[in-house]
């Protein structure tokens, strides 16, 4: 028993703070998947899922089983190792950042030091993904559809990177925790409005989801980047890209929004999660709510609106913010 | 550089306007029909395939098989058979035949008839394998319906 005392109390805790956060991947992804469709249905006048359980709600479960039991086919001329791995690369970078993640004050796996750029890190990984996915299909439409992916989260990955560095600036420290408990009185929205702004665009953007839907554009491209891919390995794409949105969106209600901070509940160490919760999911509410709204924009129109606008205002923003700080 | 900036709230402008309309659809009631579940009032000026009318009283057909209907119809889908039975002064129906696949609900036979004894009905789920499944008996269909 002394052998198990003297272990880290680390090696306890990752594996649990995983095991936990898997579950969270798949039971948000059905979620979201539901809700998705649902809003979508609303948005439109329509009902959405209404056929299995009620009002739909195991629709995603069994369109799960559907999935799973369907043949993956691997295309002739696909490089096949690097076409198989690609579904895996997306999926798995995309839990990584739950680990840092500070969900309640005692409900945080680790807290590093440099947690937002370890996120940030993680999070540009499905990017690789895509890129493997797009170029193993070995098919017009997967390549350009991952090339088209790879320049647009170049240009978006910088304005991210400014709007999280202006917070950043704010607060004096890089790690989730400090960032968090930095906005007990004032949520850092309230400072840096701009910012907020520009990183929620940016994130849709870096999500690949509609009015950015480019890198799978489905009237240009048929399906882009996952053209070839079929049953659970294009699941797997579509919960990357699920958990990718919770991803930005507990990022930015942990870095804007104040985290856990709200109203107390009894525990409050554990159940604050449910502040953090309602949160990210208003601004997946967001999300969802923009991409059955715009219409998907031209990719000029894409790249012209980082470089012109996102990137200089960012910049600005940050300049100021570098100069408040100072003083 | 003014262009740049009116470019920018502009844009702002209208995304948030579009925003607008579907927040507002989102909250607006559904169009849609539930079918096999709900379904929608069929208007008084459906027209189905013509049905004979049962006399109230008797619970009869009114149908006094004049055969006005048989002339009448441009697309001669419907025969009217009859026969006059020992110790009965009138004529009675023994069967009237529609051909619906012939028919295109032109309703001459529903204004020619001079007792009323023929209305369109509200029949509109009607599938089949062969055409002879379209061929119907409207007395033995009165009957049916009727008990």
């Amino acid at each position: 028993m002394d052998f198990i005392a003297n272990l880290p109390p680390h090696f306890f805790r990752i594996p649990i703070a995983l095991t936990l956060v898997i579950s969270l991947v798949f039971i948000n992804a059905l979620i979201m998947v539901y809700l998705e469709r649902k809003i979508a249905g609303h948005m439109q006048f329509r009902l959405g899922p209404m056929e299995v359980g009620w009002h739909g709600v195991l629709q995603t479960a069994i369109d799960a089983v559907k999935l799973m039991s369907k043949q993956l086919i691997v295309p002739e001329k696909a490089h096949t190792k690097l076409f198989r791995i690609a579904p895996l690369l997306a999926f798995t970078p995309a839990v990584l950042p739950f680990v840092v993640m500070p969900f309640a004050p005692k409900l945080q796996a680790v807290d590093i030091n440099i947690g937002i750029i370890f996120i940030l890190a993680m999070a540009s990984l499905n990017v690789m993904a895509i890129f493997v996915a797009g170029w193993a299909s070995n098919n017009k439409y997967g390549l350009l559809g991952s090339m088209r992916s790879v320049s647009q989260n170049i240009a978006y990955e910088i304005p991210v990177l400014f709007s999280l560095l202006s917070a950043v600036f704010v607060v004096g420290s890089f790690s989730l925790g400090d960032i968090v408990g930095y906005q007990s009185k004032i949520w850092l929205f309230m400072i840096q409005p701009i910012a907020f702004l520009i990183y929620f665009v940016s994130s849709v953007a870096e999500t690949n989801r509609a009015p950015f839907d480019l890198p799978e554009a489905e009237s240009e491209l048929t399906a882009g980047f996952h053209t070839e891919y079929s049953g659970m390995a294009f699941a797997l794409f579509f919960l990357g890209e699920y958990t990718e949105m919770f991803v930005v969106s507990s990022i930015a209600t942990a870095v804007f929004l104040g985290g856990w901070h709200g109203f107390p509940l009894p525990f409050f160490e554990y159940s604050s999660v449910v502040w953090f919760l309602l949160k990210t999911y208003f601004l997946m509410f967001l999300m969802i709510w923009f991409r059955w709204t715009f219409p998907r924009v031209r990719f000029d129109q894409l790249l012209n609106f980082s470089w012109k606008y996102l990137i200089p205002f960012s910049l600005v923003n940050l300049l100021i913010t570098a100069v408040v700080v100072k003083l | 550089m003014k262009k740049y900036f009116t470019d920018l709230f502009t844009g702002a402008k209208s995304l948030i306007e579009g925003m607008v309309v579907t927040i507002k659809a989102f909250f607006s009631p559904v169009v849609t029909v539930q079918y096999p579940r709900e379904k929608n009032i069929i208007p008084n000026a459906y027209r189905g395939h013509i049905v004979l009318v049962s006399d109230d009283k008797t619970g009869e057909p009114k149908c006094i098989a004049c055969g006005t209907c048989e002339r009448a119809c441009p697309s001669s889908c419907i025969k009217v058979l009859s026969e006059k039975k020992e110790g009965e002064k009138k004529k009675s129906l023994t069967a009237f035949n529609l051909d619906f696949t012939r028919c295109s609900l032109c309703g001459i036979c529903v204004e020619s008839c001079p007792l009323g004894a023929i209305e369109y009905s509200n029949e509109y789920n009607l599938s089949g394998f062969t055409k002879e499944e379209f061929q119907y008996d409207l007395l033995k269909y009165l009957k049916e319906s009727s008990c």
